[in-house]
């Protein structure tokens, strides 16, 4: 079996990945935190990356979070890609948080 | 119950592939798979429950919650509902009898966090699966994995609390046994319900709409819940959580994904409720112990991951 290397650019992490292992996977196998753990399903947006270089194959991902023009600029689900070379990718800026100010509702 | 609404009686779930999610929720889960339909769609059931389904599976291009149904008493409540639900200014969408097989007439309606309900009075009666209705045995065999025993609740995240407070308290006669309040008094997280069990459905604030947190399946001990958690390690299936307590309800649980990222959980225990119980309150200061008894602190996970 195929073994490629992946290099987080953005935080300077390196890991072996299998080829039939999603980059996810392989990240938390070494103990590494260097991409965000979420469903692990390719649902909830979490484990967002983008790869700058290298060829990989995708599972299925849910479109609300990775749309075609999202896989054409190279940004997809950790989770559910499998590399088919080495890899470089960078992590995506991450969301606000979610128990931001509400205003509207009082109980 | 005061106003009819009975009890949960179905959730759609939407995910990207059909047959991985059935093997997740059957021979995982252990619910039973009862019939699918022209959509694709697959019925399942756990085996405590008299109806012919509670989960619908759907496969689709974005996982998440398409609606969450509750069964009202009869159809005389479901048409007084209905004239409230109109009353009070939301849109009544009717669905005719037959559209999820087997399921009488359904009426849905969305309400300000962005969520989908149904209500319906009428599901085909199939009976508890695998014992019979005389002199029945205490279980079926042939159950797998989890063995859940029934559909319990879900937890839905989006914005407009108090408006969904007002429709599921005043209009369709939930009962707020849970609550959690930030320093001013505004309503964070809200669990509701119609029965004796703490919480029927649950919300939690969140700026966007419609998101689903999980689906959640009662089992009977705490000894189901740890050998839940040694299935997910056998399967290899992505955990959350757990096992662990939780502050809020007290129940004793475990969330983890199904493969299209939807959040499952499956628990054991919770405190109990009447009508003339004052809701339990945390403070947004102790959500972490509110959330995770035992760990005292949220993980991110918790607050962010959705579909
Ligand atoms: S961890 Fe949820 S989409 Fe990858
Ligand atoms: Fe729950």
């Amino acid at each position: 079996m195929a073994v490629f290397h992946v290099i987080n650019r953005t935080t300077g992490d390196r890991f072996r990945c299998d080829e039939d292992q999603s980059v996810l996977k392989a990240m938390e196998l070494v103990g590494k935190k260097c991409v965000p753990v979420g469903c692990r399903g390719g649902g909830c947006g979490f484990c967002k990356i983008r790869v700058v270089e290298g060829e990989f194959r995708c599972g299925k991902m849910s479109k609300a979070h990775c749309p075609p023009e999202a896989l054409d600029k190279g940004e997809v689900l950790a989770c559910r890609i499998y590399p088919r070379t080495d890899l470089m990718i960078e992590c995506m800026p991450q969301p606000a948080a979610p128990l931001a100010e509400q205003t509207k509702t009082k109980p | 119950m005061k106003k009819g609404v009975m009890r949960p009686g179905h959730v759609q779930i939407r995910v990207l592939d059909i047959e991985e999610a059935v093997k997740h929720y059957t021979d995982l889960m252990g619910l039973i798979e009862t019939d699918r339909d022209e959509q694709g769609r697959v019925y399942l059931k756990a085996w405590t429950e008299v109806d012919k389904f509670s989960v619908v599976l759907i496969e689709a291009d974005e996982p998440g919650c398409d609606f969450m149904g509750f069964k009202v008493v009869d159809e005389a409540a479901l048409v007084q509902l209905e004239k409230d639900l109109v009353a009070y200014g939301l849109d009544v969408e009717q669905i005719p009898e037959g559209e999820l097989k087997d399921c009488g007439r359904r009426i849905r309606f969305t309400v300000p966090s962005g969520h989908a309900f149904e209500l319906y009075a009428d599901k085909l009666y199939t009976g508890k699966w695998g014992v019979t209705e005389v002199n029945p045995e205490a279980w079926p065999r042939g159950l797998s994995g989890m063995k859940a025993v029934r559909f319990d609740h879900c937890l839905f995240y989006g914005p407009e609390l108090a408006a969904v407070y007002d429709i599921f308290v005043n209009v369709l006669g939930f009962h707020l046994a849970e609550q959690v309040l930030d320093p001013e008094g505004t309503r964070i997280a809200q669990f509701l319900t119609v029965s004796m069990k703490e919480h029927d459905i649950a919300f939690i604030h969140h700026e966007e709409k419609g998101k689903f947190h999980h689906a959640s399946f009662f089992l009977e001990t705490w000894e189901d819940v740890l050998r839940a958690a040694d299935l997910i390690s056998m399967t290899d299936t992505s955990i959350d959580i757990g096992p662990t307590r939780h502050g809020l309800t007290h129940g004793k649980t475990i969330y983890f994904f199904d493969p299209s990222g939807n959040r499952n959980e499956v628990f054991c225990g919770g405190d109990y409720t009447y009508p003339d119980h004052k809701p339990v309150t945390w403070q947004a200061e102790q959500l972490g112990k509110a959330i995770f008894y035992h760990d005292r602190q949220l993980n991110e996970r918790f607050l962010t991951v959705l579909t």
